[in-house]
């Protein structure tokens, strides 16, 4: 059996009198799609902030391929395979879209001297116009990030974080504000790339449909602890999840 | 701008500059010779503030350590070939340093940490008598001499300095285009997301003072045998102030910005000068104005009309609704 590619141990975070974790443990297997749900102030995000090493945890702790993540920088992070998209939009406004791609796997190439000396686009042009494609983003690759519609920017926020070839992408809220079409594009792109790259994805979401629609496993969180797991037709069935958040 | 027009604006700026002395008198030849090092001292702020998005109110001091590390040396019987790359060393570590409160604290908070840097070296400059001279500053320190081609006079001084800015330039140049330049340029507009994606943001904004500083030192360096007589005064807080506002006024983050906003800085007042006492006065008018029209500078300006009139595919999107294609 292959290693997981992401472990949580018993991780706990407090914020002064009030448990947001507790004692929470799950794995994460190549190329599995894990959907983390709960209602708003479940932990979800301090969780995310844990693994991505924002937050230190009180207790437990982080994994990522069998090495200890807890407190790293989130650039460090990212050297060991880790891509990640914020709640908010999270591009780089006034950069082209090619350059925004770019920027996301340049650092993975050469060292620092190299990539002052060497090339402009740290020889990424190709593979960044592939990503750019395989995203259908390639009429917009001269345009300003800033200049695209909401969905757009949300769609290349995602793209960012695949540049660097990433065992685990989290995708923070990655359906928040877009329409119904690209909903279903995106969906379809992140089905695709798991698919053909065998990454493996954590995505934190509101919008039930997408969530089970994409995800494999989902976990579902309320006051801080696991309270279901499952496939997600289990977890649509599970009384406790339909009392706790999804409602009748 | 565009990929060709770039060099092509550089190519017609260097014909113009290599024209502009010609036929003029010492005085009008001086002016355009501190355009040339104050626009080399806002290409570092450029870099600094403009790219990075590190507020600097510190560039007048690391032109003067430049200066007058340039002076002691060359008073010394050092040549100047090895004064400046010293000069340069000696600036790009103590702005290694200076970048450090940047790491902590950010916006105003920053500017007055650079505020109070500046000062310092001031304060220094003006109390360390033995080594600076005090008040009465740094006299007679030699122009260079490089056999061949010597600087003695001030037309000769000028090309010097035009050979000087053009490497400078052309090294900046190279290092906005480089992934530095777009990992600076991240460092401004994300940093939190920047360093999701593995860019070093601690080391990248180091990098942006230090390299903001020895640009600074070598405006510095070459100061001094422009003039040949340095004193504390000529690089306090209100210099730094001037720099600054060539950086905004060119329009900060634009590779030709510094020289623009060194020109309006520098040469402006200069034209002006036949309002005889009005001229500060029209030009304090004037930088009020352009400040008012053109937040983004002067150069920022084409960027605007450019928005304005040509349609981008984007937005053909946006007016469709958000769709793929």
């Amino acid at each position: 059996m292959t290693a997981p590619v992401l472990s949580i141990r018993g991780v706990s975070k407090s914020f002064g009198g009030i448990r947001a974790v507790r004692d929470v443990s799950f794995e994460v297997a190549k190329g599995e799609i894990l959907g983390l749900i709960g209602p708003n102030g479940s932990g979800k995000s301090t969780l995310f902030n844990c693994v991505l090493g924002q937050l230190r945890p009180d207790e437990g702790d982080v994994h990522v391929n069998g090495k200890p993540v807890s407190g790293m920088r989130a650039s460090e992070l990212n050297k060991l395979g880790v891509g990640r998209t914020f709640q908010q939009l999270s591009v780089f406004p006034q950069m082209t879209v090619l350059d925004n791609i770019i920027l996301a796997g340049q650092e993975h190439h050469g060292t620092m001297l190299s990539r002052l000396l060497g090339k402009p686009d740290a020889g990424l042009t190709g593979q960044a116009e592939e990503l750019i494609a395989f995203f259908r983003l390639d009429h917009l690759r001269e345009e300003k990030a800033g200049s695209l519609s909401y969905g757009q920017q949300k769609l290349l926020d995602a793209a960012m974080a695949f540049m660097a070839g990433p065992d685990l992408v989290l995708l923070d809220e990655p359906a928040g504000g877009v329409n119904l079409t690209m909903l279903a594009d995106l969906r379809e792109r992140l089905q695709t790339y798991n698919r053909e790259h065998g990454a493996s994805f954590v995505v934190i979401e509101h919008n039930m449909e997408f969530v089970m629609e994409l995800s494999t496993r989902i976990i579902v969180l309320a006051e801080g602890e696991i309270i279901a797991e499952g496939a997600p037709e289990e977890i649509r069935a599970n009384q406790s999840v339909i009392d706790a958040y999804l409602g009748s | 701008m565009s990929f060709w027009l770039r060099p092509l604006f550089l190519a017609a700026m260097i014909v113009l500059a290599c024209l502009a002395p010609l036929g003029q008198g010492n005085y009008i030849i001086y002016i355009l010779t501190s355009w040339l090092l104050f626009s080399v001292a806002a290409m570092g702020l450029n870099l600094t503030l403009g790219y990075a998005g590190q507020i600097s109110l510190a560039q007048a001091s690391f032109m003067a350590i430049g200066a007058y590390i340039t002076a002691l040396l060359t008073l010394a019987g050092w040549h100047w070939l090895i004064a400046m790359p010293l000069s340069l060393l000696a600036c790009f570590f103590i702005g290694l340093l200076l970048g450090y409160p940047a790491l902590r604290v950010q916006g105003h908070f920053l500017a007055f940490v650079t505020l109070a840097f500046n000062t310092l070296v001031f304060l220094v400059l003006r109390n360390e008598d033995w080594l600076t001279g005090g008040s009465y500053g740094l006299v007679g320190m030699p122009r260079p001499d490089f056999g061949i081609f010597n600087t003695a006079k001030q037309l000769q001084f000028y090309y010097f300095a035009l050979a000087v800015t053009v490497v400078a330039a052309l090294v900046m140049w190279g290092i906005v285009r480089s992934p530095w330049g777009r990992a600076f340029r991240a460092l401004r507009e994300n940093p939190m997301r920047a360093e999701s994606l593995g860019v070093d943001t601690r080391r990248i904004t180091l990098l942006a003072f230090a390299i903001g500083s020895a640009y600074g030192g070598l405006a510095g360096a070459l100061v001094t045998p422009l003039v040949q007589f340095i004193e504390p005064g000529s690089f306090g807080l209100v210099h730094s102030l001037r720099i600054l506002l060539m950086v905004v006024v060119g329009g900060a983050g634009f590779f030709f910005g510094p020289f623009v906003g060194a020109a309006v800085v520098i040469l402006l007042p200069e034209f002006l000068r036949f309002t005889e006492g009005y001229y500060l006065l029209i030009y304090s008018a004037l930088v009020i104005v352009m400040l008012a029209f053109a937040p983004n500078g002067l150069i920022g300006i084409g960027a605007r009309l450019r928005a304005r009139f040509l349609p981008l595919q984007a937005r053909g999107d946006l007016a469709q609704g958000s769709r793929l294609k």
